[in-house]
């Protein structure tokens, strides 16, 4: 399994073919929101739903042998494929791992001004409840 | 072709006249933040219900206010004073004649539409509605015709009722008519809409509401600049709206009363200039309009304001709407052949707004995909999450129109629109 920096290269990389065109990084953002795992239907529920998302995004992980595996969705396609690629950096990793990630393809990417400052509100509040799952996981691995 | 700024009134009042007929080119040379590229795009912006752009001269204005003229109004004894004043209160008669009011002293200059509406709801409201009356607004309603009627209403303990409205988006008139009663203190209703676009008959409103007794305000945040307004044909008791929707600065809304009612109700800002003496064991007011504008007021802005009703009237009210109807029509032309395209609203009789959704794609998205093409439109409730509610959606994607879109930037929307239905919509 690759690295997070290593994979953080690979998104940029493939950013970096789109170029300036936000009209094609959109569409290869929203189309990146094919590659989330069908999200479980009982846990479409208010309270695994992220506070600070303008758009509404389901988000919920498991203790999987020690590693954080998450499952998400959400009702906007754009916010589908933002959160498609955290979980692709994140996903099915210890949880220190997880809390030590600098998650530098973000800005790197230019996904601020991609995205805009609603939505750019919205993905730091995705990292953070992701953060909040590991270290919930971390503190139940060490009790 | 370069636009000088146009300094001094008297020259771009020349500039207004040589337009004879509705040269769209020769009216989008006046707005020079249209010319220019978002995201490597030529700018499309098609969110005027949110704000309209300015004309030259309206920047021209601001900017010799603040550099010639710059002085606190009325009761300077110097001749600057005497020019801001004299500026300022030609531009309460210019909104006079613009809503066709009976005197200039009926025009009260606001922070906004939001705040002329919560003026009424906490003076003449206050006042003349208490427990168990009743205030009917409509389900077309902005949150600003909504909130400061529920706050008035937890306060004195009235009811809110509100008028139905059909798939369409037009109300029932006949239930309307059904909530009207003896109770009925005030009837609030938006005069066209900002999320659908759908135009109230709202003289119909204002003649019912008069025949039990109740006083009527009209929002008319979206109807003034598309619409001829006759505050005294309609015989409505308020009239609100704010000037950044019609080609004017922000943070500047007007809200007319008729005499009788405005010096009926109490002083809403207690302050300077709102007092005709003040001792610390009383104070008596002064006479409307300066009753209800406390401090000093927002005089550039007011002053500039005028500069955009010159604007407006030296196109004609008519030929503008004309210009828009025309637009709105061929944006629906082209629109409605769009797999996947979903409109929203459509009722009769319009304003140019345009509301819609794609099948299976959130409005957020189709906003900012429209972004990306150099579209400006709004997506989301519009503020009217009632209403969205009504059509269990929620929110639209809205273009609207104002007088220098072209049909080519209808044709280039529609374009896009196309293609990013085709995501959803194979």
């Amino acid at each position: 399994m690759s690295s997070i920096n290593e994979i953080q290269e690979e998104i940029v990389a493939e950013f970096e073919i789109l170029g300036d065109d936000k009209e094609s990084t959109i569409f290869f953002i929203m189309e990146l929101g094919d590659n989330l795992e069908n999200f479980p239907e009982e846990e479409r529920k208010e309270e695994n739903i992220i506070k600070g998302c303008q758009s509404k995004v389901w988000l919920v992980a498991d203790d999987l042998d020690g590693k954080v595996h998450y499952q998400a969705d959400s009702n906007t396609d754009i916010t589908k494929g933002l959160i498609s690629l955290l979980i692709r950096v994140l996903n099915d990793r210890k949880p220190e791992e997880i809390l030590k990630a600098d998650l530098n393809f973000i800005e790197r990417i230019g996904m601020g001004s991609i995205i805009g400052s609603q939505r750019s509100n919205g993905l730091a509040s995705m990292i953070k409840q992701m953060k909040l799952y590991a270290v919930a996981f971390q503190a139940k691995q060490n009790a | 072709m370069p636009i000088a700024i146009p300094l001094f009134r008297s020259d771009w009042e020349v500039n207004f006249n040589s337009i004879m007929a509705l040269n769209i080119d020769q009216i989008r040379d006046l707005f020079p933040i249209l010319h220019q590229e978002v995201h490597g795009k030529p700018l499309i912006y098609f969110d005027n219900a949110a704000t309209t752009q300015k004309p030259l001269a309206v920047l021209g204005s601001l900017e010799k206010y603040y550099r010639l003229d710059n002085s606190n109004i009325h009761r300077g004894a110097h001749a600057l004073a005497d020019r801001a004043t004299r500026y300022y209160e030609e531009t309460r008669e210019a909104v006079q004649e613009f809503v066709g009011a009976k005197e200039s002293s009926e025009i009260i200059f606001t922070k906004g539409t939001t705040e002329s509406i919560n003026l009424v709801a906490k003076t003449f409201g206050r006042k003349f509605i208490g427990k168990g009356d009743e205030i009917i607004i409509s389900t077309l309603e902005h949150h600003s015709n909504i909130v400061p009627w529920q706050m008035l209403c937890e306060e004195t303990g009235a009811i809110l009722k509100v008028i139905p409205i059909n798939e369409v988006g037009e109300i029932l008139f006949e239930e309307f008519e059904k909530l009207l009663s003896p109770k009925t203190k005030l009837v609030s209703i938006v005069h066209a809409s900002n999320a659908l676009g759908t135009i109230n008959p709202v003289k119909k409103v204002v003649d019912a509401a008069h025949a039990v007794g109740a006083k009527v305000l009209l929002d008319g945040a979206q109807s003034t600049s598309h619409l001829e307004i006759n505050v005294q044909e309609l015989d409505c008791d308020f009239l609100a709206f704010s000037a950044h929707k019609l080609y004017g600065p922000t943070g500047l809304g007007i809200l007319y009363g008729k005499r009788e009612v405005l010096e009926a109700m109490p002083p809403f800002l207690g302050g300077g200039e709102m007092i005709k003496e003040v001792t610390f064991e009383k104070t008596t007011y002064n006479d409307i309009p300066f009753k209800f504008e406390a401090g000093t007021p927002n005089i550039a802005d007011v002053i500039a304001f005028k500069s955009a009703l010159d604007f407006i009237k030296s196109l004609g009210k008519p030929e503008i709407r004309a210009h828009e109807d025309g637009l709105l029509a061929y944006a629906n032309e082209l629109l409605t052949d769009i797999k996947g395209f979903i409109p929203v609203g459509t009722a009769a009789d319009k304003v140019s707004v345009l509301s819609f959704n794609i099948n299976g794609m959130h409005p957020f998205d189709v906003g900012q995909m429209l972004d990306a093409k150099g579209i400006a439109v709004r997506t989301g409730h519009h503020c009217t999450q009632p209403l969205m509610k009504r059509f269990g959606i929620e929110g639209t994607v809205r273009a609207s129109f104002a007088v220098y879109n072209t049909k080519s930037e209808i044709e280039k929307m529609a374009d896009g629109v196309a293609q990013i239905a085709r995501f959803k919509n194979k």
